[in-house]
């Protein structure tokens, strides 16, 4: 109990890198949001009570094409996921703790605090107090997202033209950037070919279901590929 | 308009929030698969590019290589400098800067 303030601070310092890595997504999100016609508070209720960042940028693209409920869901499912991965990860750091913390620490889980957090318990020994630590990282986050978010909002309500500046096309570059770095790796870059081809030759299908046969296709093109791959080289280790 | 997105936000939250809670609080009644956790791997790139593809290449609906399409290049060119420089930033910038040019000399 007496050793609360240390690791709230250091796991929020530890945090500061992803802090300005997500200050400018909160505000390209607000502003995009704003100008595809969402209203303010359904935008600062995205980031305040979804608060999960790529799921909102696709909701906000999906809820301006007026795609139906249950793909909008389904897609939000599927792009989450991974936060399951963390879930199960981050289990053994918190199986001591009682429920309302465990409650807590699960709504503010994100990549980012997830790549912090791990990284830190993994080499602590038990002295150190991992749950403060934990959420010293989750209130840093939440704080700088609803932050940039706002001034994102404020952005794009008062800038009323942005929409006609090309603003939509925001959408496709920030994307692009996010996914481009990664296609260095071969597996992923068949998934990212595989769901491109199969979202333009499904994109009239209704519902945008186009959306999700092309990421199963990516999905099952990649674990495929990783396969293939690894059968290729039977006496390659995994070094990296 | 309103009730429809009320709904879409509240999904969202039921969705991601529960994705979130499963192991942290139903731990000892589940076990994640290890084909699930290499699946996922693929999910971002995958969605993202599904995303992208038809707004770059199709903007109108139809297939568009046109010079008109200042998407294409844009996106190209985003997609580049995040490629080479590995900076998200600058590649949006980048993007935007080719996509305004292209617009305005066209």
């Amino acid at each position: 109990m007496s050793q609360r303030f240390p690791p709230l601070l250091a796991g929020a310092r530890d945090s500061l890198p992803m802090l300005v890595g997500a200050a400018p997504f909160g505000v390209i999100f607000g502003t995009l949001a704003i100008a595809s016609g969402i209203p303010a508070w359904a935008t600062l209720a995205l980031s305040a009570l979804v608060f999960a960042g790529s799921s909102q940028f696709i909701a906000v693209s999906l809820i301006g094409s007026g795609t139906a409920l249950p793909v909008i869901w389904l897609t939000t499912f599927v792009v989450n996921l991974r936060h399951a991965l963390y879930s199960a990860t981050l289990l053994p750091y918190a199986r001591h703790l009682p429920a309302r913390w465990r409650w807590s620490l699960a709504f503010w889980l994100t990549d980012e605090t997830f790549a912090v957090v791990e990284h830190q318990l993994r080499q602590q020994d038990n002295e150190f107090d991992g749950a403060w630590y934990w959420l010293g990282s989750s209130l840093a986050m939440y704080g700088n997202w609803q932050l940039w978010t706002i001034i994102g909002v404020l952005l794009g309500q008062s800038v009323p033209g942005l929409a006609d500046l090309g603003l939509d096309f925001a959408m496709v570059a920030t994307f692009a950037a996010i996914v481009a770095p990664q296609l260095k790796k071969r597996p992923v870059l068949v998934a990212a070919l595989l769901a491109g081809v199969v979202a333009l030759l499904a994109r009239e299908l209704p519902f945008k279901l186009g959306l999700m046969l092309a990421a199963l296709a990516g999905v099952a093109g990649g674990v495929l590929a990783e396969r293939l791959a690894a059968i290729g080289k039977p006496e390659m280790k995994e070094t990296t | 308009m309103s009730l429809q997105l009320l709904l879409t936000i509240a999904g969202m939250i039921v969705v991601t929030y529960g994705i979130r809670l499963s192991f942290l609080v139903f731990g000892h009644k589940l076990s994640f698969p290890a084909w699930l956790s290499r699946a996922l791997h693929y999910v971002p790139a995958a969605v993202l590019t599904a995303l992208i593809v038809p707004m770059a290449l199709a903007p109108q609906g139809a297939i568009d290589l046109s010079p008109g399409n200042a998407y294409l290049p844009g996106t190209l060119a985003a997609a580049a400098v995040a490629f080479f420089s590995r900076h998200t930033l600058a590649a949006i910038v980048s993007g935007f800067v080719v996509y305004g040019l292209w617009r305005w000399l066209l």
